[in-house]
Parts: structure tokens; sequence; C-alpha cells
């Protein structure tokens, strides 16, 4: 294992280096070029070291620079337009990686550092089978024949943990779930005995039950193996189970680096400390999330003090009422027959004016079909949702027009659900076009003014187009869209899901006070259950489109009933450790 | 959150591809040829220029000035010499008409001003009857450009009409629509033309309609599939969702996000439908012969390649290849303008 190390002393070309680092990255300074003038500079001088047979966790938000370094390591930045600094260095075993020919380096990927990326679907190609693809992965670094290849794969497969990988190895990608896709991944990550494992938001995309498994399989191979795993993350809860050192980054610039129990135990760097802070915990509900902000400009001592009651009293007024709600897709089986899919099956549920009703549960558990049924984005095949009296799924679809400003949805993707050719003025005021809401444009400008304003957003903003604006800030956008038409219900369909934490914290705290002050009913429909247990009053959980337990949030979280919500709740990162 | 105070509108979208657009060499040059090729169309169209390109101005076959040397028997290289045709005393006896010659030559000088000249020498060269060809081809250019024109606004206003109602609605809407569109598309094109043009007879006005009425079918397809892209994105949900109508959806929503692909499509359509107008015309189902356009200009050429007058084939062949190499380029480049994710090579 150690020959290549001893070579390189041998030779001279190592640097005097302890023999404990793997990886030293110095001082490592990266810009982009965008146009002729632009220049975007995504690392400003990052240095860490990830020593022999260790973790270590690379965390930050979007923008930070996390990923970049990685793929600096890997050699995949796009040559054309990235400018590596002169005096960067990434000495790996002894050697600058950032001095090798690209032949050198396409030589070292794969063999002694791997990677595996966020989203398992898309990098599998989807017309290989999964063994066709280990079995190329192998061969191009070792001298072997396809057939003892193909016998490795199997072995890799069943190592980490896909059942029955002598079948297995011969199925398309798409016949693989997402966590055995992941899976078959870091097979192919691990098939040359990597040194170095850099793992690029390997759970992101994945439900928590799975990323569990994954987190361990990953932990597990790191002893068999004897490598060193540098895990990028946006997740700090995550990283506190599984991290040996902590590198925390912000705008490509490292803000505090140690071992991970000093990192979290003690936290230096204000911006640890905020976003240790602003992530919701599921032992405590404070009236206002701290954000970034409060600990930059030294306000954390300011918050408002106490913790937050939850939870509904019979007696509280219903205002949606849904019962035996019944969602299924039919698709074609051959040429005649037709197979219903069901989504989403008998559920039955009560939410109650000014309160929040959280719906959790996996990807493919129907929590988002149920959302879009109940405004009727979707159509229904059964049960009633009763709003005012009536019966919403039995009206027509003019008489259900009146209605629809009164239930409002706020969707996951604020770079989707913001039409690209509007303004935010034109996406302001059509609502309000639309429902004859106030009587001139002029007062319509007025009030989409004041409501910019109250989501946190400059007047000027009315004039700008969506692209302008980053994800919290068109998440906004949208909140105040559905603001212009006062609705009674609003359904939030994981609207915080895609935010970085920070800003993540901000939204929440803009969806309580609108709560506060309106008096709306919320349906916070998330995969998150940290974020679900903080805003929520009452707490659904579905699976596989049934509705497998319904309670007050406390007494849900407290005390679970159902064995998956059990599964669930001991699934999520950091719970246990507080 | 600052004010800035800068009420002002932002960019567009449609102002940055304008802005991405002029940063292209290749499509400011192409745009400047194509504003030549318009301004003169459209004076053509006034009719400051070309207006007598029928008219007999030169002799026949006059030469081009850039090849005044080609044999011509009533140009300059003539064989045939004025100076042998004078009438002596001999030609008299035997010519009935010659006691009329000096009547003849006093009429000719009286009204010297009023017979035209006809030119041996013409910038572009003339054709059969003498007409310039410089003048013809103008004419030609700018009927071929404004069916070019006229038609793929037609096709392309139906194709998006129909891919949009078809692409939005899916089901029922989406399958009787598929039927015209594979009914239209299992016809050979030239058939369906020529089916179109002998019920609705000659005429430019035909021509326009028959290429727009079978050349929708690549737009509907493209638009039908990008509405049905987009009618499950999260934007259109959301405008379901506060109470927008169908129709506004369709084309106040989605419209302006496909609308990029609707200017690619017209200013490719542009360029096959001036090649269908030649193809049409040279089989002599396209422009009425008392009209000109470059189709007939290439079918005109046949008969004079054979005793080698080539000048009308060079220029308007000449003519049109600038334009349509210059407006494929153009096409090209505002594809590139257009498409945001193209603009960081």
């Amino acid at each position: 294992m150690h020959s290549i190390q001893s070579r390189a002393a041998d030779k001279g070309w190592g640097l005097k280096m302890s023999d404990d680092v793997l990886l030293d990255v110095k001082n490592l300074q990266v810009t982009f070029r965008l146009g002729k003038q632009e220049r975007f500079t995504a690392l400003k001088g990052v240095s860490y070291s990830v020593p022999r047979n260790s973790v270590v966790a690379l965390v930050g938000e979007s923008g930070s620079g996390k990923s970049v370094s990685a793929m600096a390591i890997m050699g995949l930045l796009p040559r054309a337009n990235t400018e590596i600094s002169n005096d960067s260095q990434l000495i790996f075993n002894g050697v600058d990686l950032l001095k090798e020919s690209e032949g050198e380096l396409r030589d070292r990927c794969g063999k002694e550092i791997s990677m595996i990326f966020q989203e398992p679907m898309s990098s599998l190609n989807p017309v290989y089978k999964v063994g066709e693809q280990i079995v190329e992965a192998i061969c191009l670094h070792k001298p072997m024949s396809k057939l003892a290849a193909r016998k490795r794969a199997i072995e890799l497969l069943d190592e980490v943990g896909i059942p029955q990988p002598e079948l297995k190895i011969d199925s398309y990608p798409h016949e693989l779930s997402g966590g055995q896709q992941q899976r078959v991944m870091i097979a192919m990550a691990i098939c040359c005995e990597p040194k170095l494992l850099i793992a690029d938001e390997p759970t992101t995309a994945l439900d928590v039950t799975i990323q569990k498994q994954i987190v361990e399989l990953l932990m597990k191979l790191r002893q068999t193996h004897g490598m060193s795993i540098l895990f990028i993350t946006h997740d700090l809860e995550l990283v506190r189970e599984i991290a040996d050192q902590v590198v925390v980054m912000h705008n490509g610039v490292i803000k505090e680096l140690g071992e991970a129990s000093a990192v979290f135990d003690h936290p230096k760097d204000p911006y640890t400390k905020a976003l240790l802070a602003c992530r919701p915990t599921l032992d405590s509900r404070p009236i206002r999330l701290p954000v970034v902000d409060d600990f930059l400009q030294g306000r954390e001592g300011e918050l408002p003090k106490g913790e937050r009651a939850r939870g509904v009293l019979p007696t509280d007024p219903i205002v949606l009422e849904v019962k035996g709600l019944r969602k299924s897709f039919t698709a074609k089986r051959g040429f005649f027959q037709k197979e219903e899919i069901v989504a989403v099956k008998d559920v039955s549920f009560k939410l109650a004016r000014g309160k929040t009703v959280g719906i959790v549960g996996e990807s493919g558990s129907g929590k988002t079909t149920l959302g879009k049924t109940l405004i009727r984005l979707h159509s229904c095949q059964g049960g009633e949702v009763l709003f005012d009296g009536k019966n919403l799924m039995a009206l027509s679809q003019k008489e259900f027009q009146p209605y629809k400003r009164r239930l409002q949805i706020i969707f996951q993707n604020p770079y989707a659900s913001l039409n690209p050719r509007f303004t935010i003025g034109d996406i302001l005021l059509e609502p309000m076009r639309v429902h004859s809401i106030l009587d001139s444009d002029k007062d319509r400008t007025e009030h989409a003014m004041a409501l910019l304003k109250r989501v946190g957003l400059a007047e000027s903003a009315f004039f700008k187009y969506p692209h302008e604006f980053s994800g919290g800030q068109r998440q906004r956008i949208s909140i105040a869209r559905c603001l212009t038409m006062k609705p009674e219900v609003m359904i939030c369909d994981e609207s915080v899901s895609a935010l970085d934490v920070s800003v993540q914290a901000q939204v929440l705290n803009l969806l309580q006070e609108l709560q506060d002050e309106y008096g709306m009913s919320y349906l916070f429909i998330s995969h998150d259950l940290s974020v679900v247990k903080y805003i929520s009053d009452e707490v659904l959980v579905m699976n596989r489109g049934e509705m497998v337990e319904f309670a007050n949030s406390d007494e849900l979280y407290h005390s679970p009933k159902h064995p998956y919500t059990q599964k669930l709740l001991a699934a999520i990162p950091g719970r246990g450790n507080h | 959150m600052s004010m800035n105070g800068t009420n002002t509108r932002s960019a567009s979208f449609w102002i940055q591809a304008w802005k991405r657009l002029l940063a292209d060499p290749v499509a400011r040059i192409c745009g400047c040829i194509l504003a030549i090729y318009l301004v003169v169309a459209l004076l053509s169209a006034t009719g400051l220029i070309a207006k007598g390109w029928n008219d007999e101005v030169g002799v026949s076959y006059a030469n081009p000035v850039f090849a005044p040397n080609e044999p011509n028997p009533e140009g300059d290289t003539s064989l045939i010499r004025e100076d042998a045709s004078v009438t002596d005393d001999e030609t008299k006896a035997i010519d009935p008409l010659a006691p009329k010659y000096e009547e003849i030559a006093k009429l000719e000088r009286t009204n010297a001003d009023k017979v035209t000249v006809l030119q041996r020498l013409l910038p572009l060269g003339g054709d059969k009857t003498g007409r310039d060809v410089l003048a013809k081809t103008i004419k030609a250019g700018q009927i071929s450009i404004a069916i070019g024109l006229a038609a793929s606004f037609i096709a392309v206003f139906i194709g998006v009409v129909l891919g949009a109602f078809s692409g939005y609605f899916g089901g029922k809407v989406n399958d009787a629509l598929e039927w015209v569109y594979n009914v239209f598309t299992s016809v050979p094109y030239i058939l369906l033309v020529l089916a179109f043009s002998a019920v609705l007879g000659k005429g430019v006005g035909t021509v326009i309609l028959v290429l727009g009425m079978t050349g929708w079918t690549g737009t509907y397809r493209l638009i039908r599939s990008e509405y049905i892209k987009h009618r499950d994105r999260d934007y259109v949900q959301a405008a379901n969702a506060i109470g927008a109508s169908h129709l506004r959806m369709m084309f106040l929503h989605i419209l302006p996000n496909v609308s990029h692909l609707i200017l690619i499509q017209l200013s490719q359509e542009v360029i096959s439908f001036i090649k269908a107008e030649v193809v049409l015309s040279f089989l002599g189902f396209g422009v009425p012969v008392d009209l000109i356009s470059w189709g007939i200009m290439i079918s005109d050429v046949r008969s004079e390649l054979v005793i080698g007058k080539w000048w009308q084939l060079a220029s308007c062949a000449t003519a049109m290849s600038v334009f349509v190499v210059a407006f494929s380029f153009f096409t090209d480049s505002l594809r590139d303008a257009l498409d945001p994710k193209s603009s960081r090579r």
C-alpha cells in the first residue's frame, strides 16, 4: 500500500511531509472566467489536509466552494475557463496533482482517488447494465480478463450490500432503487481500492432511512479498506456522527477547521455557530429561529427567549377537512389492460384554523400528490375535501374558481415556480387581476409593493426578473404572490427543502410571522423531519400512499406508535446526540 | 434590504439576447447583408428601383460589364459590321425599300430622343429579350423574399396554434391533431403542393398559401413537444393555482417561454420556403410567368446555358446563395443568442 509513497521519497520528488497525511491542499485558489471581463473566484486560497484512514468533512452552503475543491482534486474542472493559481498545491501521496499531465491524472483517478456523486441516477449510464459499468471501471485500471473482472464485480456488489448480486449484476440502472444505485456507484468507486474516496453529497438525493444505510456502508468500507473519505455535505448533523475532522467553508474561504468534537462542541467562528443554531432541532422550538446575521452581527443574545407551544385542541375551529381522499393514476399495460397505480389512498385529517399540519414521508409516499390533489391541480378518484361547508372535489371548474384564491400553494423549487419571462411586478399583479382584487392597477401596484416589503424585499424588486434573485429571495416572491390573494389555507410543498440552512431559517421565520399575523393555516409538506417538527402543530406520516399516523407533533415525536414512524425517526442524523 | 431606488425595468430576456447577438461578429456581418437585401427588396416593392425589369433595355443577351468580350451577334463583339451594310447604288437598284431610306433616316434623326438606344453592355448582362439581369434579379429577390417571409409566417402561425393546443390539452385534442399531422406528412410533399396549386390556381398568393399550408408540420411537432414539457412545470401549475384560464396559461405564460424557438423556426422556414419556391417555379407550379422570381429565372436559364449565356444563372444563383447562407448563419447566431444555456461557452 505504501509502495508509491516510498518510491516517491526515493526519487526525491516527495515533499517533506508527515507520513500520515494523504492529501495536502495548500493555498488552493480557483477562478472561473464567466465572460470576457467577468471573473468569479470560487476558492480564495484554501488549505486543509486529509490524514490517512480518516474522514474529513467539507461543510458549507451552496456557493461555498466545497464541491469545487473536490473537482480540482479529480481534475474535473472545465479546463477552458478555469484558472488555478500558481501558488496552489494539491499534494497527494507526495505528488503535486496540479503539476501532473492530463494522462497521469486520468490514470490516478479511479485507481487511487475516486469519487461518488450526488445523483446516482444520472451518474450511471442508463443504456448499460450495472455489471458492464463496474467491469469497465475495473478493466481500465487492472490487467484482468472480462470474466475475472465480472467475478470481482459480483464480490463488490455483495460487499456494498446488494441482495442477490449474481442476478443484480445484469440489471439496468432503472431497475434498481435510488439507494441501490448509490451502492453500485460506491462499488465502482472502491473497485480499485482507492486511498481516497471523495463523496460529494452522496446522500442528499436519498431518503433519510436510505441515507443512514449508505453512511453506515461508507464507514464500514473505510474500516475494511483502510481508505480516507473526503465527505462533502451541507448537513452538519450528518457530519457530527461520522467525521474525524471538519472543515467549514463559506464563500470560498475556510471559516473553521479542526477536530469534529471541538468544532461541534465549542465552535469558535460565528458562522459555524450560526450554522449549528439555525437548523431546527428535534428537542427545542424557539419562538424565532436564529439566522446567520444574528451571529455575524453579534445579536444572538437578543433573540426572543422561550419556546413556542404547539398542538391542536379538540375545540379549535376547523378550516379544512379531508375525508377518505384517494388519488390514482392509470398506466397502460399491453394493448388493452390498464393498471391502476394508487398514489394516495384513504387519507383523512382535519386542519385547524391558524395551525399547521405537517405531512412527512419518504419520496414516493404520495405527500406531494396529496397536496396538489387538495387544490385540484390533480383530479381525485374518491373522498371529500370539505372547505367552508362545500366539498371542493365535487365542484365544477367554474364553481371552484373563487375557491382558488383561498387555497394557495408554494412549490419546492423556487427556480421553476416563477415564470422566467415575467417581471416580479407581473407575477404579483396577475393573481389580483385574475380575481379582480382591488379596483385599479395603481392600487394593486401599491399593494404588491407593500407585500414585497412585508416579505423582506426591496420595492425595486418589482421591476426585476426572477433570475436576478437568489433561491431564498425567490421563495419570498412566491410567498408574496400567494399573499396577494389573502389565502386561508396555504400548502407549502417542500417549500424550504431546496434552500440552504441559513436561508431556510429565514423563510421558516417569515412563514411563522405571517401565520401569526394573518391567521393562515398551513399544510407543510416535507421530507425533513426536524423542520416539520419545528413548524407543525400536528403531523401526518405517509408511507406508500397510506396515512400511517396522525397526531399532535410533540406526541408523535416523543412516542411514535407506528413502527414505520419509529423507523423514520430513528434514521434522523444526530438523533440521540442531544 | 437596502433600497437602491432604481425603479427601472431590468434588462429583459430580449434585450440580453440582443446584446449577445451583437457581440457575435458573424451575426453582425450576416445581419448587415440581410438588411441590405431587405432594403433593396423594399425599394423594389415601392417601385423606386428595378421598376423597368420587364423592359427591353439592351440587345438580346447583352454582355455583362465584367465579360465584355463574350461573343454576341448584336453586341460589340458582333461579326456583322455596320459599315458593311452601307447602301450603295447597286443595292438601291434591287431593294424596293431603297427610295424610302432617306425618309427613314430623317424620321430617325427627328425622333432620336424618343427611341431608346439598346445597350450592348449591361451591369450584369441581359437576357434573351434584352431585359436587364440586374433589375430582374432585384425584382425576383423582392418576390422570393416576400413569398418566403409570408409563407413562413403562415406556416409558423398554424404550427404554433395547433402545437399549443395539442401539447397543452393532450388527450382527444392531441389525438385529432396528430391524425391531421400524420395525413399531411404521409402525402409526398410535391404531390401535396401540386394538389393545392391545382385547386387554388396560379399566382403569388397561391404559392404563399401552398407553402404555408404544407410547411407547418415541423413547427407543430416542435411546439407540441415544448408545450408538453412546459405544461407540468411549476410556474404553470402556480398560474393554475391562482386561477388563470387555459388560454391565459397557454399564450401568456407558456408562449413567451417558447418564443425564442418560434423565432428560430420562423427564420429556418424562410430559408426553406425560398428554396421551395425555386423548385416550384422551376417545375412550373410557382410564380406566374408575367412575374419574376429567383425560381423563374433559374427556369429560364435552361435554354440560355446551351448557347453559353451564363450570366443570368450566375447573378440569380449568387444573389440567392448569399441570401440563404447569410440567413442560415444569422439563424445559427440567433439560436445561440436566444438560448441562454449556450451563452457561456
